[in-house]
């Protein structure tokens, strides 16, 4: 099995739910706390599995917002697991799951400089790295129904943006999403190979946009008129 | 990348320690400079304090250092752990080859505290190898992956260990450096070549973009919002920004510490056939000063793939 997510960034709304969702739930889990540094304070920060960003992409008219979730991609050349001096990190055979013995860490960084895509957070407070699991505390329990056996994250967006699946099976939902939309992977040239993938917008016409009046004469000389007045 | 004070202590440190036990043990074992007793044990203690000090400064950067006993079992896979492996065997082969001059009357050591000693001096370097291979492995930082790298730390070992064994040669009242002053000279010139060579290379852009990195390459992608209100372990960590004056002036200072002012006052001290306390503990200082730059520019300068994220359209 090759456990993994795809994102598609023709309908997430960039609401923030997934990351939330994800905090909530792994916060109590298996790598939990997910520390916050002065939640009430002036500049809160702390340890999340999950980001959105957000981005434009062409030059206006014909350009896009895209919001871009991201976590772990549980690459299939993982060199955080690597680079782990301890052996803290590992990935796991049986589903490719990368994930880090919270007992063994010794909180050195060197994962997170080996990690493309930003998905390894240390948490001060414990002196441990940690980063997303895929839920592996949920997708296997089998006290929840079948439907609720996925990552929190896929469960919560309210966009269906977010699918979750095998890869190695070639009929599973990813894989077919992957392959019908034209799914791609987040810097493929430094060779991680991430098993999460991204389905690219739709390509719509672009919308007409209305063009701003051009201003007559009398009213350039107005606004001129008012702005040394005010001055 | 931001720059810990205790990795640059220690790269520095034991940078400083390694070469002047591999210059000491080589000099001693095949001879080419005339070393006593005193002289070779001082040299090597003071190079083990300096490995030991070093040693002891990379464990402060550490969120969890009681768990870093067990850095030593992913030699298979880690180089941060071969480093670590290599470090700790050094010890037993530098104290023996300790153990076996300072039993000997004036310094003439057998076959076997030979052999103890070049062990060392392999272990020196693998270890000094594999502290380059740390950076240089990571393919997230196009500064850092590069075999100049490695290159540039061993090299600067041996730099800064020769000006060191001068300093001890003068300390114990050498009339000359001999030998040591013609090495000395060559081996700073070639670091100053590879370090130039490496600040031309690292100009060059690298492969990945912010249109690799969010997929889109077909337009213009810019970052609208980065989903954060305040730092986060990703911003502090890899967003350390410094302004490109200060990079150029340090850079200046690099060569002219580390290598221009060092390479004057050891010909200076070759010139004048006499090896000056002064000029041998100047020019030693005034290279550490350069060489921490040059660390701290290792660091500063360093550009990791996941500020292509939060903005930065190439790195």
């Amino acid at each position: 099995m090759k456990l993994g997510l795809v994102v598609d960034l023709d309908v997430c709304v960039g609401c923030h739910a997934c990351a939330v969702s994800c905090k909530q739930w792994n916060t109590s889990g298996t790598s939990g706390p997910l520390t916050d540094y002065a939640p009430y304070d002036e500049d809160p920060s702390g340890v999340w599995f999950n980001r959105v960003r957000h981005y434009e992409v062409g030059d206006f008219p014909n350009s896009k917002t895209v919001n871009m979730p991201m976590s772990c991609m549980h690459c299939e050349q993982a060199d955080c697991v690597d680079v782990c001096p301890t052996g803290a990190s590992y990935k796991r055979k049986e589903d490719g799951i990368v994930l880090i013995d919270q007992d063994k860490c010794m909180g050195c960084n060197y994962c997170s400089w080996a990690c493309p895509y930003g998905a390894r957070e240390l948490d001060r407070d414990t002196g441990t790295m940690k980063k997303c699991t895929l839920c592996v505390d949920r997708i296997y329990d089998e006290n929840l129904e079948e439907v609720d056996r996925q990552p929190s994250c896929v469960i919560t967006c309210p966009a269906h943006a977010r699918h979750f699946g095998d890869f190695d099976d070639p009929d599973s939902n990813v894989s077919t999403l992957v392959r019908e939309r034209g799914g791609h992977q987040l810097m493929p040239e430094l060779g991680y190979s991430p098993t999460n993938h991204y389905l690219p917008p739709r390509v719509v016409k672009p919308q007409q946009t209305a063009e701003k009046p051009k201003k007559s004469l009398m009213n350039s000389v107005k606004d001129w008129v008012n702005q040394s007045v005010a001055r | 990348m931001h720059p810990a004070f205790s990795v640059i202590a220690f790269t520095v440190c034991s940078g400083a320690g390694f070469g002047l036990y591999m210059l000491l043990v080589m000099a001693h074992v095949f001879g080419f400079v005339s070393l006593e007793r005193s002289t070779i044990l001082a040299g090597t203690m003071l190079a083990v304090f300096l490995i030991s000090a070093g040693l002891i400064a990379s464990t402060t950067h550490l969120a969890n250092p009681k768990n870093a006993w067990r850095a030593f079992f992913r030699f298979r896979t880690s180089w941060l752990s071969r480093e670590g492996v290599f470090a700790v065997l050094f010890y037993p082969f530098a104290l023996l080859y300790l153990l076996g001059v300072y039993l000997s009357d004036t310094g003439s050591i057998g076959f076997f505290t030979k052999l103890m000693g070049l062990f060392g001096v392999m272990l020196s370097f693998a270890t000094l190898f594999s502290q380059g291979m740390i950076y240089a492995c990571l393919k997230t930082i196009k500064q850092w992956n590069t075999p100049l790298t490695p290159t540039n730390y061993i090299l600067l070992a041996f730099a800064t260990g020769a000006l060191l064994l001068n300093l001890v040669l003068a300390l114990y009242g050498h009339a000359s450096l001999g030998m040591m002053g013609g090495i000395t000279l060559g081996l700073i010139f070639i670091a100053t070549v590879a370090k130039g060579i490496y600040y031309f290379w690292i100009r060059t852009p690298s492969a990945s973009s912010i249109n690799t990195a969010t997929g889109f390459a077909r337009g213009k992608v810019r970052l609208l919002d980065v989903g954060h209100t305040a730092g986060t372990f990703l911003t502090e960590e890899f967003g350390y920004k410094t302004p490109q004056g200060r990079i150029n002036l340090f850079k200046v200072l690099v060569f002219v510490c580390g290598f221009f002012v060092p390479f004057l006052l050891t010909t200076f001290m070759v010139v004048g056939a006499e090896a000056a306390v002064f000029s041998a503990l100047l020019a030693f200082l005034v290279a550490m000063v350069g060489i921490s730059l040059e660390r701290w520019l290792f660091f500063a300068e360093a550009n990791h793939v996941v500020n292509l994220y939060h903005g930065m359209q190439r790195t």
